[in-house]
């Protein structure tokens, strides 16, 4: 039966991995082509690169390391960060990625979903929505409904809802949503697990989730009562918990299904 | 020569990567005389299977017939396998090769009423090996390779393995030299690169 995967994800920053892992026998914890490698090697179902150089002349350097990264992988491969463009898009295919996410540029220019689409094939288009439950001026039961989509690191609210943006993207033919609570991430005290359940109950394709994370137990429940189909695996590294490979045998041993060996 | 065609469908370069790192030689191409010529063929493909249209226009279908014919060893992937039957209702006005005789249906919608997410994304398992499959030896049981796909050929008596997703479809066919897989084994690891090897050495 299809199983539930976890997805190792990596923040680079020119071409730098912005919080490495502490592997013992890594010379370098820095370069993302090697630690991609060394996710692919303990387990890891997919890779996610996540570029968040601040300048355009950083573009060059990300290429790079994007062709360096996926000339030894043989595991899907998404990159993320700064497309604004079908033709960025191409570029970082050329370059060996088999996705791409798409975030902020989506929103502003929701055409630029199909036009990748288009090209690529809808597979091959992830959209990534950072997310906040409402607050100011909304009872407790709608703090899910109308949850609203921010950009910029999830800094700028847009006024939209998530779950309006999430089918209108949908609709426009994205392969997959990449859902990232702001109110979680960085907390380690979890998925946000209701708004993760929402927004996979709200569409067909496929929802990954992402942000707050600290523990085995917390993939298990965004799998089981967050209704993931994916989720994200950065920090987790760096707090106990050693590879894709040791997280996926705790969560098959509570029935979960997942890739093993691997 | 391996010949590997490229009828704009997607992303070829990772199945070139991966045969190559296997040790292939392979050429890319768009002409019918090098797919006639060819020692081995691969058909890979992503997207709609209108997509597929390209090959009548460029005059690959013929070109392929004739070299499945001459026993050349031919591996379909994705909306390659597709292609080898006779159509899909992806898109009704677009002829398969009509080498396997069935139809290419979506997935349902719904099983035991809930609802089935598409496309079909990830790594699911090969069940109901055929023993007697040349493309899948050596693969155990239960191996896991990566999908992504919203329509699937159905079971019949040239599947070589199945695999379990709102019911039983075509993870691979084969019927001597013309094969098939549903999945993308350029990105299912060490069991799709086995896979590849194991068709490099025909």
């Amino acid at each position: 039966m299809l199983t539930k995967r976890i997805i190792a994800c990596l923040d680079v920053r020119d071409g730098r991995v912005v919080k490495g892992i502490q592997f013992l026998d890594i010379i370098d914890a820095g370069d993302p082509a090697e630690l991609a490698h060394r996710h692919a090697a303990l387990g890891a179902d997919e890779i996610v690169l996540l570029d968040i150089t601040a300048t355009h002349e950083g573009r060059g350097t990300l290429l790079e390391t994007v062709k360096r990264a996926a000339s030894q992988l043989f595991i899907p491969f998404t990159v993320g960060g700064g497309i604004r463009s079908a033709a960025d898009a191409e570029a970082v295919f050329t370059a060996g990625a088999d996705k791409v996410s798409i975030n902020s540029s989506a929103i502003a220019r929701p055409e630029l979903i199909g036009e990748i689409g288009a090209s690529f094939g809808a597979q091959a288009v992830i959209v990534a929505i950072d997310a906040r439950r409402a607050t100011v001026g909304t009872t407790p039961g709608n703090a899910i409904t109308d949850a609203e989509v921010y950009v910029s690191g999830g800094r700028k609210p847009t006024g939209r809802r998530v779950i309006d943006w999430a089918r209108e993207a949908e609709d426009r033919g994205a392969g997959e949503i990449l859902l990232t609570s702001m109110d979680s991430d960085g907390t380690r005290s979890g998925f946000d697990n209701e708004l993760t359940a929402a927004v996979s109950s709200a569409v067909q394709i496929p929802v990954i989730a992402s942000g707050g994370a600290g523990n085995a137990q917390h993939f298990a429940d965004v799998f089981k009562a967050g209704r993931a189909d994916a989720a994200l695996a950065a920090s987790i590294f760096h707090f106990g918990v050693t590879s894709s490979r040791a997280l996926k045998e705790e969560l098959a041993a509570q029935g979960i299904p997942m890739r093993l060996p691997c | 020569m391996i010949e590997v065609i490229d009828y704009k469908a997607g992303n070829l370069t990772s199945v070139v990567k991966a045969l190559n790192f296997l040790g292939a030689e392979t050429h890319v191409t768009q002409s019918p005389d090098d797919v006639r010529n060819a020692t081995k063929i691969v058909l890979p493909g992503v997207g709609h299977f209108r997509a597929t249209q390209l090959l009548h226009d460029l005059q690959l279908t013929a070109a392929t017939r004739e070299a499945i014919a001459n026993g050349v060893p031919f591996l379909g992937i994705c909306v390659g396998l597709q292609w080898l039957y006779d159509g899909s209702t992806e898109a009704h006005s677009t002829d398969g090769l009509g080498h396997f005789n069935s139809t290419v249906e979506r997935f349902p919608t719904h099983v035991q009423d809930a609802e089935l997410k598409s496309p079909h994304v990830g790594w699911n398992s090969l069940e109901a090996i055929r023993e007697d499959s040349r493309l899948l030896r050596g693969i155990a049981p239960g191996s896991f390779v990566y999908y992504t796909h919203s329509w699937r050929a159905p079971v019949s008596a040239d599947t070589a393995a199945a695999t379990e997703y709102g019911g039983l479809f075509t993870a691979a066919v084969e019927r001597d030299n013309v094969m098939g897989v549903q999945f993308h084994p350029e990105k299912s690891g060490e069991t799709g690169l086995q896979i590849l090897r194991n068709f490099l050495g025909l």
